[in-house]
């Protein structure tokens, strides 16, 4: 009896620790909507406000009169959406070609491919904005999309999933029928690696949603920037408006947290398995 | 061959792919018959040399397959970075012709005290966000691991941080440090305690970098570690604990020795990321060197290498002079990663 009772004690502390973790993890985003809800004022003042404000209209209203939001929301989804779909088309075709072929070199070019898989960016970025500048690429969003649209990780991910996850006797059978290598992928391997092209979809989309670093450098219009860039330079400008740029924070940010909570569970699996290989 | 397939293992026609077809099926079940004469015969290569079709041609839709990477990989990546190597040696600034400068641009880093300022705060910034963040992902991992209630909320409460947008964490850390109106030095006030400069401390910034970090990447080690823990067969625990190992004794003599080449992944990753810290000060302090010489904050206490290279590169247009940081620096990150991989791997070694 009383070692159960230590037991169960033991069982609600853990959860009691995990607790104070989870509020750790999502308190910055109930604080965001909380400030993003009050004035500027309310958050000065002492002691601050702790709840829920009724002023996030104004503060949208500020916001939009500070920043192209929708414009900027239209170019990040541009290159999101784009980014996304290049990359799954891409890295799972060449994913194919490694997981069911053989053909001369193919040992060293998948060995080429995770070599250069942790290559920090930073090391390409000034060559890589010349190229920009000579290709008449710097400022537009083919800048971002056009060197981003395939990439290592992704298929080195569809490579794992297609070969377990493409049996072997249904391109048998398709072969048969006499459909050649781009048949084979569309009929046969795009329809089974579906899940595997979710998490790489998911992932991609989030990444190139967030990215900052290349945005930063490449879009030199201040007219045309990508949500995060022009996050960072509404801050810049207006550190003190906290209420009017957590507003911006609470529009480009949020959705796309919440929309991920939806997916989360199979996205963290996956997540952990590509991680672990 | 490709119209007229013979017996034996000869290879199939040219766009059903190679010889062996689909990796551990090389068997001739699946060549063409001969109903199909001719349909797959290719153009090109194939009508030039009639016949057979040997060697590379065989492949191209593998190779054409594979090729969008590698071309982009080529332009955007690999040229550029061997570029960045030939520019280290010249002075440019981005407009004007290039000079042959030699070793100079590494013998001005080697002297510029900014320069290893700079190397210094993002090594601080890295242990002190590192070593907390490994330790309390590996303790939330044995805690979720430890009970089958709510894990499935856990999992997905813990990871939410590390999708989030960087730039919208640093402008939160940002306003909670505030000075003068962050939430945290309201709450040292309420408390009776003195505020703290947050963001104008040497120590303190370099702080708030580092429990930036710590937020946005704990969750996500700890769902890595919780994965590997999953992978312990419990009949070990249940062996350990009849043997009378308490909870400490199986956690380094189980649960750690198992994880080591877990550990030694997250090791690798944080040390990669954590040492390329650049979007957080950049966001918290500003971005424009030419009107706030104090980039990187007061002090310059978070200008880290990679902040540092950007400001020089594009605010200063001192291309070579950044070429030249940039690799030093990541020459320097591969010898960290390796001194980190030889630390690990050795303690596996031990008994």
């Amino acid at each position: 009896m009383n070692s159960q009772n230590r037991k169960r004690l033991r069982g609600l502390s853990v959860h009691a620790v995990l607790m104070i973790c989870v509020v750790i993890s999502v308190f910055p985003f109930y604080w965001i909507v909380v400030m993003a809800t009050n004035t500027s004022q309310d958050i000065y003042s002492y002691p601050p406000k702790l709840w829920f404000g009724g002023n996030l209209l104004t503060n949208i209203q500020h916001l939009f009169d500070k920043m192209d939001f929708f414009g900027s929301l239209l170019n990040t989804v541009t290159v999101a959406v784009c980014t996304t779909l290049l990359v799954l088309f891409f890295d799972s075709l060449a994913a194919f070609a490694f997981a069911k072929y053989e053909f001369p070199g193919k040992k060293f070019l998948f060995g080429l491919l995770l070599a250069m898989y942790i290559l920090p960016t930073q090391l390409a970025i000034i060559p890589q904005y010349e190229i920009m500048v000579q290709l008449g690429w710097l400022g537009t969003l083919k800048a971002l999309i056009v060197p981003a649209a395939a990439n290592a990780f992704g298929i080195f991910w569809m490579r794992q999933y297609t070969s377990t996850g493409v049996p072997d006797e249904l391109l048998d059978a398709a072969r048969i029928e006499g459909a050649g290598f781009f048949r084979q992928y569309w009929h046969v391997v795009l329809p089974c690696v579906r899940p595997a092209l979710a998490f790489l979809g998911i992932y991609t989309f989030i990444a190139a949603w967030n990215d900052y670093v290349l945005p930063l450098v490449m879009l030199v219009d201040p007219s045309r920037l990508t949500l995060q860039v022009a996050l960072a330079q509404l801050y810049a400008g207006h550190s003190t408006d906290y209420s009017m740029v957590m507003a911006g924070v609470l529009l480009a940010v949020i959705p796309l947290v919440l929309v991920f909570t939806f997916f989360a569970r199979g996205f963290i699996a996956d997540a952990t398995k590509g991680a672990l290989r | 061959m490709s119209s007229s397939p013979v017996a034996g293992p000869a290879p199939t026609g040219p766009s059903s792919g190679p010889a062996t077809g689909p990796t551990g099926q090389p068997s001739p079940g699946h060549r063409r018959g001969p109903g199909r004469p001719g349909r797959r015969v290719r153009p090109v290569s194939a009508v030039a040399r009639r016949g057979p079709r040997r060697g590379i041609a065989r492949y191209w839709p593998q190779y054409l397959a594979v090729s969008p990477y590698y071309l982009l990989f080529s332009v955007f990546m690999l040229f550029p970075m061997l570029y960045t190597v030939y520019l280290a040696f010249q002075k440019w600034d981005g407009i004007g012709d290039m000079q042959f400068v030699g070793f100079q641009q590494f013998r001005f880093l080697w002297d510029d005290p900014i320069f290893w300022m700079s190397l210094r705060n993002t090594l601080v910034i890295w242990v002190l966000s590192t070593v907390p963040m490994l330790f309390m992902a590996l303790l939330l991992a044995v805690l979720v691991n430890s009970t089958k209630r709510f894990t499935g909320f856990y999992r997905v409460a813990l990871f939410i941080p590390s999708i989030t947008s960087l730039v919208a964490i640093a402008i939160f850390f940002g306003a909670v440090f505030s000075n003068n109106f962050g939430l945290i030095n309201a709450i040292l006030k309420g408390l009776h305690l003195s505020a703290v400069p947050w963001m104008s401390n040497e120590w303190t910034i370099k702080l708030v970098i580092a429990a930036l970090m710590t937020w946005q990447w704990t969750g996500y080690n700890a769902i890595i570690y919780l994965a590997g823990l999953q992978a312990i067969p419990s009949e070990l625990y249940e062996a350990a604990r009849m043997d009378g190992a308490g909870p400490a004794r199986i956690l380094f003599s189980i649960t750690i020795p198992l994880l080591r080449p877990i550990i030694l992944f997250t090791v690798v990753i944080s040390t990669v990321t954590g040492l390329q810290s650049f979007t957080e000060p950049q966001v918290l302090f500003g971005s424009d060197a030419s009107t706030n010489p104090n980039s990187g904050g007061p002090g310059q206490a978070g200008l880290t290498t990679l902040l540092y290279f950007y400001h020089q590169a594009f605010d200063n247009n001192d291309f070579g002079y950044a070429a030249a940081i940039v690799w030093a620096f990541f020459l320097l990150i591969l010898l960290i990663v390796v001194i980190n991989w030889r630390l690990v791997q050795r303690k596996e070694r031990r008994p």
